[in-house]
């Protein structure tokens, strides 16, 4: 397989997780801003820096308003976290891959595309907003649907999924990244209305909200939201679990090649070191310094991944 | 019998005879067809619009930014050719691009057609696509014209002529491919009632016949690849068709380098070597160090490789020249100076504005004539006389005057009709054919059929996919 075209796949799975990522977070801010008009504009702050585009946005608009947001990340093409621009992108990797892609998972990508384009042709109604988020991630499901089902688990397919799960891991810390504060036991005034409505937010940013009530019931703390979405193995967009995955194509990749690659050995080392720790032990350490390091120990992969496998020259 | 502007014009349909009678190569189709519901006919060419878009068929229009990707209009009814007329078709193809690859193999060596004066040598030494580095060098299998697209049109029952000859880069084959898929997908049943000749083995021929051609630095199996300038080029669905249905990498320049005097691709796994590349970028772009020393698109050094027998190109450089116009108007003589024989498919009548006999009657009978570009391709840069208001033939006219060697004039031809599905039924429209001919030392394929070009506009005779034309399946019946 050319190196370009493993990063090709690589790049339009991490687009396209990106592109599910984004609508889940302009879900939990939307609805924050919806019920509590207060701390809507602080909100939206935190789903731009959480999306990387905060400076971007504060150089074209300035305040906080849903409606000017909200268009920023769906349709500006200035951003290029947008949805619009960001399935444009994982369309185009999937055109210079195309070789690499079965036919359905490519007209997958394709068709969200085409969907996305006309969806987002317009400004997005408020009222109209829940329907087009559904519509971006059904949209993703679907690409992944196809991926799973029609192709070979050749070495294109485990390009795309590190990409998927590169991407998630780093979207679930970021998450973490902006919202420590929250979860830190000194503000954590443990029971009050405030902090619940923060913290199911978080878990809303990574739809994992019902999923904790099954895990831990009622009770909600700061250190076992932070346990679920780091450490949970069995939580598909936990620290752990993206880095297991990514941790496994990349074995896959090694015995393909049968090539030993400094990539791999920094995949181990983040699940079998970074990761193997009591909740408590990170929280002792500093969790934004947790956070931080592991945000740089993923982008050093992520770099690493593109020099072993020659995705440019 | 078709009204245009007035005159009564009558051309050949190739379904209905003069008489109004079905012509036999059309009636099982027809058959088919006057026992459909129209309603259903019409809502699987919805359905064939809706497939083409998720398959991405698209189609970048050069310099039309806001039709950034376009569809080749594709009409349902197939244009169907019998067994004969292939046959008789075929001949003179295969004939055809046999004179070609002859003539380019002599250009590049002795002249001998040259100094047999029966090609004027200002005719090569002018000619933008001459490559005086391919002198004296013998491209593997000595097989310039790998793949080439000879464009046919018809007149009558059993006129046809070349119309040109497509050797630089002929596009289109994943039309003809992905058009039988559509059909097939939404006619089944079709199928079964008329005995079709396949054409999905095309991307297995090209394949088998570019391997035919490996170098002689090629050790076993041979390594194919295509060639694209990349995703924003106007045919890079097809160039990722046809490595897609090949099985062979994709490249562009920036996958590409020279390694130990081969051209190696840059894969996961380090730098492999190309025996094969089915280039789809232009002479000047190929190598930056030994063309245009501003290209992105090709590999540095690639020349060098060529030239040591490193590394087939597909089809070999330099041979744009045979898809000069004005060189055009040759072939019957290249054809009987290389194969002893009178050419089996006529030319159109060209006049060569270059000649001051040949100008001074094309600017007489300019509004009757159709003059073209010599080196022009994709209907841009050409005159339809007849279509042309009296403004666009006083600014034409200026233009022959002042570079007359840049233009060919042809009569304008009663290209034949084949009606197209429309609302309100079937409508005659004008075509073309442009068949695909692959050639390599073990022999020539042509595969059946082609890409039928239609003009979708009622009277309208340009058939180019840039201009507003669309495709049709080609349906070429067995024995």
């Amino acid at each position: 397989m050319l190196g370009k075209t493993a990063g090709s796949l690589f790049w339009m799975a991490r687009y396209l997780e990106r592109s599910e990522n984004n609508a889940r977070l302009i879900d939990a801010g939307f609805r924050i801003a919806l019920t509590r008009s207060s701390t809507a504009a602080a909100e939206w702050k935190s789903v731009l820096v959480t999306a990387g585009v905060n400076q971007a946005f504060q150089a074209a608009h300035g305040d906080y308003s849903s409606a000017r947001v909200i268009d920023f990340l769906l349709r500006d093409p200035a951003n290029p976290s947008s949805i619009l621009s960001v399935i444009k992108q994982a369309r185009d990797n999937a055109r210079t891959a195309r070789t690499a892609l079965t036919r359905e998972t490519w007209e997958a990508v394709n068709t969200s595309w085409m969907t996305l384009v006309a969806l987002l042709k317009r400004p997005v109604r408020e009222d109209d907003l829940p329907d087009v988020l559904t519509t971006i991630r059904q949209q993703s499901a679907q690409v992944r649907g196809a991926l799973n089902g029609t192709m070979l688990r050749n070495d294109g397919y485990h390009f795309a999924l590190l990409g998927t799960f590169l991407e998630r891991a780093d979207n679930t810390a970021r998450i973490l990244d902006v919202k420590y504060y929250l979860l830190l036991p000194s503000v954590a005034h443990i029971g009050t209305s405030i902090d619940n409505v923060q913290w199911e937010t978080i878990l809303r940013s990574v739809s994992a909200h019902r999923a904790y009530r099954w895990l831990y019931g009622a009770e909600i703390s700061a250190l076992k939201i932070a346990e679920f979405l780091i450490l949970y193995r069995q939580m598909p967009r936990s620290l752990t679990f993206c880095s297991e995955r990514m941790e496994n194509h990349l074995n896959e990749l090694q015995r393909l090649y049968g090539e030993e690659i400094e990539a791999r050995r920094m995949a181990h080392a983040l699940v079998h070191e970074k990761l193997d720790a009591p909740i408590q032990s990170i929280f002792d350490g500093g969790l934004h310094q947790y956070v931080t390091g592991f945000l740089r120990d993923t982008a050093a992969l992520a770099r690493q991944v593109e020099r072993d496998y020659r995705f440019v020259e | 019998m078709l009204r245009g502007k007035g005159r009564r014009i009558s051309f050949f349909d190739e379904m209905t005879s003069q008489e109004g009678g079905t012509r036999s190569p059309y009636r099982d189709y027809c058959g088919w067809f006057e026992a459909e519901d129209v309603a259903r006919i019409q809502r699987k060419a919805q359905q064939a619009e809706a497939l083409f878009r998720t398959t991405g068929i698209t189609f970048n229009v050069y310099g039309a930014s806001d039709a950034d990707e376009r569809l080749i209009p594709f009409d349902v009814v197939p244009r169907i050719i019998s067994a004969s007329e292939w046959r008789r078709l075929s001949r003179g193809i295969e004939q055809r691009v046999r004179a070609l690859n002859a003539f380019l193999h002599d250009i590049y060596h002795r002249q001998e057609i040259l100094r047999a004066g029966r090609v004027p040598t200002e005719l090569i030494a002018g000619n933008e696509a001459f490559l005086p580095m391919m002198m004296g060098l013998d491209p593997p299998g000595g097989i310039y014209t790998h793949i080439s697209g000879t464009d046919i049109v018809r007149t009558g029952a059993n006129e046809f002529y070349v119309l040109e000859d497509n050797a630089r880069t002929p596009s289109g084959v994943s039309y003809m491919l992905e058009n039988r898929e559509t059909m097939l997908q939404m006619f089944p049943e079709l199928f079964a009632k008329v005995p079709v000749r396949e054409v999905s083995d095309y991307p297995i021929n090209l394949l088998k016949s570019l391997a035919a051609c490996a170098p002689p630095a090629c050790g076993g199996t041979p390594t194919v690849a295509v060639l694209t300038p990349g995703i924003h080029n106007s045919a890079y669905y097809e160039h990722s068709f046809l490595a897609d249905h090949m099985g062979a990498e994709l490249v562009e320049g920036h996958d590409l380098r020279v390694v130990d005097g081969r051209v190696a691709m840059r894969t996961t796994q380090g730098y492999k070597a190309i025996d094969v590349i089915y280039r789809r970028v232009d002479d000047d772009f190929l190598d930056p160090l030994n063309f245009r020393p501003d290209s992105m698109l090709g590999v540095p050094g690639i020349w060098d490789v060529y030239r040591a027998g490193g590394i087939t190109i597909a089809n070999a450089p330099g041979t744009g020249i045979a898809d000069d116009k004005a060189l055009y108007s040759y072939m019957p003589d290249i054809i009987e100076f290389y194969t002893g024989e009178k050419a089996l498919l006529p030319n159109v009548p060209t006049w060569r504005c270059s000649e001051p006999e040949h100008l001074r009657e094309v600017l007489d009978r300019l509004p009757e004539l159709v003059v073209k570009e010599v080196h022009g391709s994709g209907g841009y840069g050409m005159l339809v006389g007849p279509a042309a208001s009296k403004k666009e033939l006083a600014a034409f006219r200026a233009k022959l005057e002042a570079n007359p060697g840049n233009y060919i004039a042809q009569p304008t031809l009663s290209l034949s009709t084949v009606p197209i599905f429309t609302k309100k039924g079937l409508a005659p429209r004008h075509v073309d054919l442009r068949p695909f001919v692959l050639m390599s030392p073990q022999g020539i394929t042509i595969t059946p059929g082609g890409l039928t070009r239609v003009a979708m506009t009622k009277g309208s005779l340009v058939v180019n996919s840039s201009q507003g034309g669309g495709t049709k399946d080609t349906w070429v019946l067995e024995d």
